[in-house]
């Protein structure tokens, strides 16, 4: 027998290779890179989420209005009406005219990306067109950074999230088994944990049941219910301080033991709310969450050291992922729910099964139908056929690819195009050999005349897999990848490696025992 | 074993007004049937939400029925069974629009009283959703197409490239009437499912392409038609066992896959009857039909060949020092 030739070699790397990375995910073991299964397959949580950005524009706005009101207090220049207009610009007026040169020069110094125009003592004070791009593409990457640490501080199995497009963001979470466990996971996510607190408006809070919002917007003020009681409150609109200033927060309990959040304030945040409840001293102060009022306090003093407290009638469970929510930090926006789709994991197992067993019974199928049909030539290409399947297997592994129920599909039908390229190089073989050509010439021939056509095809159809995997999403995307992996495996495994078993095999061949090695008879070769 | 024995050609071509006239009749039905009754557009293309529910025993449709429209804002909703009887889906044009109202919750809660049972799948989406996906497959197909016409002109001839994107809208078209006929649900496994029939048609027009070019080379007749029928029935045992293959696979997803993947493999099992019949007598007789010929390829090859062989000699004077 002719020694080893380098396809069979290669065939024979490539087949080790695909066993050895292919068997944690096999055997599901702990180690090793492995292929991950979709949420379609073990069960899960996915969403696509959207991101009112807008949202943050304006909240961005509102932060510049109390910046201007801080800095002007602080420099002690005397302005009046400070008011934002449709979320978009704010405006106030100066009293001292001597104060113009100071104000623009202190406003240019503190407020970044913002255009200054000033008509006389007139000020309106817009965001630049960069800086409201920059907002939004800001408010879209802290959503994911923040959701991405909830979830983590949560607790859950790898949860993935993600940006997806300009202005999505993706949220898979694998393995969710209760009802109670997803809507918590949805609460924790979509809540905007905007904490703000902000001053009562103490001389017209006594009308606020009969006030209208429109003349509460009229005084700068807002109207805001209490989280428990339902009673209303006016406040200022533009808070003291907001979350932004927050650097810790903690469930605790008092005196009573209900649980109560603590948060600890950054160094300018504690100044802001030192100098506030200085002033402050005999008025109401408001603990405003995602525009709900938890806490109304008397404040009895000047209160130092950035301490504050929520209390709010919490279940131990909603104080402990409202202080998740708190550390993570505020969303710049709202998000909302495109799509979501909860996959529970029975219905993943019974998918596993269903198509494990289809691509098993249709494998056997397609491996006795070529061995009767080409006798060792359809015994080869199994050998080919068997590679090629944990070659995929491999890949995927070494990729982490994710292995959707469209992509278990495309491994079956995979299995059922791998034969092609074998079925083309056999049937050249025995046009050849009716010739009257010798089994070696046929081989070399066969492999030469079908190779333009297998590449062709293969390209062809790698182009077009490639284009779906480029603009494809989730399911077809998986489908794309598995397709392209099988396509690459099966040019190295059905022609490379058969035609190497071929030439080793050569001296064996037998060109009086035809129909074992070809399936075809002998006498009606010329 | 051997299903076609080649003994001589078969003559297709004098019969390709007849299989035209077939693909012209079922071209026009499936178009009929997709422009007149239309897509039966599951909910990842048109928006809303499916809650699939598997009751321990048979399902109480009726009382699921009645549940659901108790709520007078699930106007609509259809209840059917999903595979066997003790699994029911829920079809509502409804999608939630806050992350803390869930439409699954609230079908959820209307259910409590039909007895025991597990929710096995909830999906939900939003109609903005459905109309980006839609736009994003249509354009993937687009550019797959444009990928295809580009490779395959530079690799034979615009004619073949013409020819097998004709043969594939060909078989995707009727695919597509199919589905409408069987009023398959549209979702996103069945957009795949039309781009692997796109992948699968391809391959196979491909390589009776290939085969003719190859023709063209090798038998000395100046007629394309006697070509044509040669190259077909050379690669006809080929077509047929990958196609037998092919759809044996198919055939036990669609039997053994379960219910979620009944659409996507019914798609590919009927892509892969049409795309066989194309590449045998579809394609071809299109590439006949947009005037190649045999005579200019020929040239151009020739051409081709001794371009080359100038090159070779080129680079062997070079080598050899005498340029």
């Amino acid at each position: 027998m002719k020694t080893l030739n380098f396809r069979v070699i290669l065939f024979a790397f490539a087949l080790i290779f695909g066993v050895v990375f292919s068997i944690p995910s096999l055997t599901q073991s702990e180690s090793g890179k492995k292929i991950t299964l979709g949420l379609d397959l073990q069960g899960g949580l996915h969403m696509l989420l959207g991101i009112k950005s807008e949202i943050a524009i304006e909240s961005r706005i509102k932060s510049m209005a109390a910046s201007v009101k801080y800095i002007f207090d602080d420099e002690e220049i005397i302005f009046d009406d400070l008011r934002m207009i449709d979320g978009e610009k704010i405006t106030f007026e100066l009293l001292d005219t001597d104060e113009v040169t100071k104000a623009q020069a202190l406003l240019k110094k503190e407020l970044e990306g913002t255009v200054v125009i000033n008509n006389g003592m007139k000020f309106s004070v817009t965001m630049t067109e960069a800086e409201v791009e920059r907002t939004k593409q800001n408010a879209i990457q802290q959503a994911v950074d923040t959701i991405r640490n909830r979830l983590n501080e949560f607790g859950l199995a790898e949860p993935t999230v993600a940006k997806q497009g300009e202005d999505k963001i993706l949220v898979e979470v694998p393995g969710i088994k209760t009802q109670e466990d997803e809507q918590r996971i949805r609460e924790l996510i979509a809540r905007a944990a905007h904490l703000q607190l902000m001053a009562v408006d103490e001389d017209r809070n006594i009308r606020v049941n009969t006030m209208s919002l429109a003349e509460a917007k009229s005084y700068g003020d807002v109207i805001l219910p209490d989280v428990n009681t339902g009673e209303k409150y006016l406040l200022r609109a533009i808070p003291v301080l907001d979350g932004s200033m927050l650097t810790d927060a903690k469930v605790g309990f008092d005196e009573s033991n209900q649980p109560v959040i603590n948060f600890t304030l950054n160094g300018q945040g504690a100044k802001i709310f030192g100098d506030f409840t200085g002033v402050s001293v005999g008025k109401r102060m408001a603990v405003v969450l995602d525009n709900k009022v938890y806490s109304a306090p008397v404040i009895n003093e000047r209160i130092g050291g950035g301490r504050v407290q929520i209390s709010g009638r919490f279940e131990i469970s909603e104080a402990h992922d409202l202080a998740i929510a708190l550390r993570s930090g505020a969303l710049l926006a709202p998000v909302y729910v495109m799509e979501k789709r909860s996959v529970g994991p029975s219905l993943g197992a019974d998918s596993i099964k269903a198509s494990s067993i289809a691509l098993v019974l249709g494998f056997i199928l397609v491996v006795i139908f070529m061995v009767v049909y080409y006798g060792m030539a359809g015994i080869i290409a199994n050998v080919a056929l068997i590679g090629n399947l944990f070659l995929i297997l491999a890949i995927m592994s070494l990729f982490g690819a994710t292995l959707t129920l469209p992509g278990m599909a495309g491994i079956v039908l995979t299995v059922g195009m791998a034969v092609d390229a074998n079925v083309i190089i056999s049937e050249r073989i025995r046009e050849l050999l009716y010739e009257g050509k010798s089994v070696a010439k046929s081989i070399e021939n066969g492999y030469s005349n079908a190779f333009t056509a297998i590449w062709d095809a293969n390209v062809t159809t790698l182009i077009a897999a490639t284009v779906l995997y480029a603009y494809g999403t989730g399911a077809i995307k998986g489908f794309a990848l598995t397709m392209s992996i099988g396509i690459m495996a099966s040019m190295l495994t059905a022609i490379v490696g058969t035609h190497g078993i071929y030439q080793w095999l050569l001296p064996k061949i037998d060109k009086n025992k035809l129909r074992l090695w070809f399936g075809i008879r002998t006498e009606g070769v010329k | 074993m051997e299903i076609f024995k080649y003994k001589k050609p078969l003559s297709l071509m004098s019969k390709s007004k007849r299989f035209g006239l077939l693909s012209v009749t079922l071209l026009i039905l499936s178009l009929g049937l997709i422009i007149g009754k239309g897509f039966n557009y599951g909910i990842d293309f048109a928006g809303g939400t499916l809650i699939q529910v598997q009751y321990n025993g048979k399902a109480p449709i009726e009382k699921v029925r009645e549940a659901i429209d108790s709520d007078r804002s699930y106007e609509g909703a259809t209840v059917t069974f999903f595979g066997g009887e003790d699994e029911v889906v829920i079809r509502t044009k409804t999608s939630s629009k806050a992350l803390g109202v869930d439409v699954g919750d609230q079908i959820r809660a209307l259910l409590q009283d039909t007895g025991n049972f597990e929710v096995r799948r909830v999906d939900m989406v939003g109609a903005k959703v459905g109309s980006e996906l839609r736009e994003k497959g249509l354009m993937a197909m687009v550019l797959a197409i444009i990928g295809i016409l580009i490779y395959v002109s530079f690799r034979f001839e615009w004619r073949f490239a013409v020819a097998s994107v004709m043969a594939l809208m060909h078989d995707v078209t009727i695919a597509m009437g199919m589905i409408v006929l069987f009023n398959v649900e549209v979702n996103l496994d069945i957009l795949a499912a039309l781009l692997t029939i796109l992948g699968y048609s391809l391959n196979d027009t491909i390589i009776v392409f290939d085969r003719i070019r190859e023709g063209i080379r090798t038998i000395k007749d100046p007629d394309l038609g006697g070509i044509i029928d040669e190259s077909v029935t050379r690669t006809l045992s080929r077509t047929t066992l990958t196609s037998l293959t092919t759809f044996f696979v198919v055939l036990t997803l669609y039997l053994f896959g379960g219910e979620i993947i009944n659409g996507f493999s019914f798609t590919l099992l009927v892509g892969v009857i049409v795309g066989t019949y194309s590449s045998i007598f579809v394609a071809s007789p299109i590439l006949m039909w947009l005037g190649f010929s045999v005579g200019g390829f020929r040239e151009k090859e020739a051409e081709k060949l001794k371009r080359e062989k100038e090159k070779e000699k080129m680079r062997a004077m070079y080598e050899n020092g005498t340029l």
